[in-house]
């Protein structure tokens, strides 16, 4: 991946870019051979580190039911079939279809009531946009744990615990922290297009709709990865509201009940452990570009 | 000056934001309401809520037998986790602008581990690090070190989940790696001239240029201390082999010795364990109370969040 997308996103026709260091190519100093050696040592010794928890998972997911109970060893037999027997043992695929619903719908209805928000709260000058932004930032930054107790009887009153709906349904109204990210994104678009527009007799709607959302592409798919992700690795909120209806888990909720409740052998857990990695995985590396650029604007630079 | 126009404006973009001010008053503002009144009641789901004043409140502040473990555990996160993830994140990034080939691949090998369900994260990691089969301490006791009891210790089952907050320290590495490359070259390059070394250059140029988001970083962190849960009861649960969690098991929250129980964890078990709905709300404003005064810190942080303050 080039350089390029690390930078803060900056204004097209803007003042021009300052000068910053690249990963690669141009240093902006010479370094002696033996800096370059104890820079790369270091970078290959964080990279064994980072990667070996995933080898040390894959190899006892392969190994036989009795070696996977012993000490830790190269594996004698490889049993690749171990995957298909998680599918064979547990409701993969029904875990996976209620991590989809879950993960799935709430991107959806979160596009639908967030974009017009953040966009309201970059690009349109109103009375109380500041404040609302506060309020905004307080909501995101609230622990869940504060108004469990009485969402919890509500959606109870409602009839809808034991389902994901408490989880998927807020987001028809508004993901806080979805709308801080998505402001952040649509303020990096000069304000001189919704103007223009607006010069020429759009409507504010019609400035989102035909002139913003197009530029806005990568910040909205970043913004819909960062919900798709939490919604997916939630353990939270499943335990919350279906941890009495096994039919509703989704996946990360149902792998925290392999080793408790049922008496899985490690390298069954293990390999229900990958599988329930490779989705946000495979999404991230087809993602990447979009999903980088989003993570960096959450922390930007003030 | 304003004029029809501008009511015309702050008519539409109310409209815009009509349904997350609708969420705000469902999600937000009622539930803090409601919390605050459950607080004072004795509340069991079945039966309607029956006032009964400060009862939670004496309990919370001179009572309960397990809240000051719990509290303690989780101010133990916020002061050790917190400050070890960012000084971690901190060095990765820093290595990262070292790289001089791969710097794409390799942070993206140091960046995955935080992506992956933290569930799923920290049952690997309570394998690895299972005191007698697992392989960490196999390689400690091939260098002739015996291994700690890891999760399964009170004593290490804390310092276990730092490691396992470092393996998944990519989210802030990232934030941290993209301020970095932003820093201006020319002030290395001056300092340089002036003949300031690499620890004073870092002090003085980098520190400086990152305070911003070091502050966002230190400060989200706290809060995402203080409602630690995740990871602390599925470690102690898959360590323990039982399913500790929601299933009214409060003897063994926080195993090992209730080592890792949260704030969180506990709040979560009077409520829906024991049913204890009043006395959890009066938690549950606690930790608001204190996530607020972190977030007004934040929030007198403002000009960090808008990027036309930073260009």
């Amino acid at each position: 991946m080039s350089a390029s997308t690390l930078t803060r996103p900056q204004a097209s026709g803007a003042a021009p870019r300052r000068r910053t260091r690249v990963v690669e190519g141009t240093p902006w100093r010479r370094r002696s051979p033996l800096v370059f050696v104890a820079d790369h040592a270091l970078l290959i010794a964080l990279a064994v580190m980072f990667v070996a928890p995933f080898v040390f998972v894959l190899l006892t997911a392969v190994m036989s039911p009795e070696q996977a109970g012993t000490s830790f060893s190269w594996p004698t037999s490889w049993h690749w079939d171990n995957f298909a027997q998680v599918f064979e043992k547990l409701p993969m695929l029904k875990y996976f279809g209620n991590s989809f619903l879950y993960a799935g719908l709430a991107t959806l209805f979160m596009l639908v009531s967030s974009v017009p928000a953040g966009y309201a709260l970059a690009r349109i000058r109103f009375r109380g946009s500041r404040l609302y932004f506060f309020a905004i930032i307080a909501m995101m930054l609230l622990p869940p744990q504060v108004t469990s107790v009485p969402l919890y009887v509500m959606w109870s009153r409602l009839g809808l615990t034991g389902s994901l709906w408490p989880l998927i349904l807020p987001n028809l109204l508004g993901d806080a922290f979805s709308i801080f990210l998505l402001r952040q994104f649509f303020l990096t678009i000069p304000a001189e297009y919704s103007e223009a527009a607006r010069i020429d007799g759009c409507g504010e709607l019609r400035t989102l709709w035909r002139v913003i959302l197009p530029m806005a592409r990568p910040g909205i798919a970043a913004t819909s990865i960062f919900l798709f992700f939490a919604s997916w690795n939630d353990y939270y909120g499943p335990l919350l509201y279906t941890s009495e209806n096994e039919s509703a888990w989704p996946v990360s909720y149902a792998l925290a009940q392999f080793r408790g409740s049922r008496s899985v052998d490690w390298n069954l857990t293990m390999a229900a452990t990958l599988i329930a990695m490779v989705p946000v995985v495979l999404v991230f590396l087809l993602a990447q570009r979009a999903f980088v650029r989003g993570v960096t604007l959450t922390g930007v630079k003030g | 000056m304003a004029s029809a126009i501008g009511r015309r404006r702050t008519r539409v973009a109310w409209g815009f934001l009509g349904p997350s001010v609708l969420g705000m008053l469902v999600f937000f503002v009622f539930p803090l309401v409601m919390t605050v009144y459950y607080s004072f009641t004795s509340f069991d789901l079945s039966n309607p809520p029956r006032w009964n004043s400060f009862a939670n409140w004496k309990f919370l502040f001179g009572g309960d037998p397990l809240i000051g473990q719990a509290t303690f555990n989780t101010l133990w996160f916020v002061a050790i986790l917190v400050p070890v993830r960012i000084a971690g994140a901190m060095l990765v990034a820093w290595a990262l602008t070292r790289a001089r080939t791969a710097s794409g691949a390799l942070r993206t090998l140091y960046y995955l581990p935080a992506l992956i369900p933290p569930v799923a994260s920290t049952i690997a990691f309570v394998f690895l690090l299972n005191p007698a089969t697992g392989p960490v301490n196999k390689l400690l006791g091939a260098v002739g070190i015996e291994g700690p009891g890891w999760f399964t210790s009170p004593a290490w089952a804390k310092p276990s989940l730092v490691l396992l907050g470092l393996w998944v320290l990519g989210d802030i590495m990232i934030i941290f790696l993209a301020a970095l490359l932003d820093v201006p070259v020319e002030q290395y390059e001056a300092a340089e001239l002036d003949g300031a070394n690499g620890a004073q250059r870092f002090r003085h140029i980098t520190i400086p240029n990152m305070a911003p988001v070091l502050m966002f970083s230190l400060i989200t962190g706290i809060i995402a201390a203080l409602q630690y849960f995740t990871e602390p009861a599925v470690a102690s649960s898959t360590a323990m082999g039982k399913a500790a969690v929601g299933e009214g098991a409060s003897g063994m929250l926080g195993w090992p010795d209730q080592s890792t129980l949260t704030y969180g964890q506990l709040l979560y078990q009077k409520a829906f364990g024991a049913n204890l709905f009043g006395y959890a709300s009066a938690m549950a404003v606690v930790l608001f109370v204190a996530a607020g005064v972190v977030t007004a810190v934040l929030l007198r942080r403002f000009s960090s969040f808008t990027p036309e303050v930073a260009a």
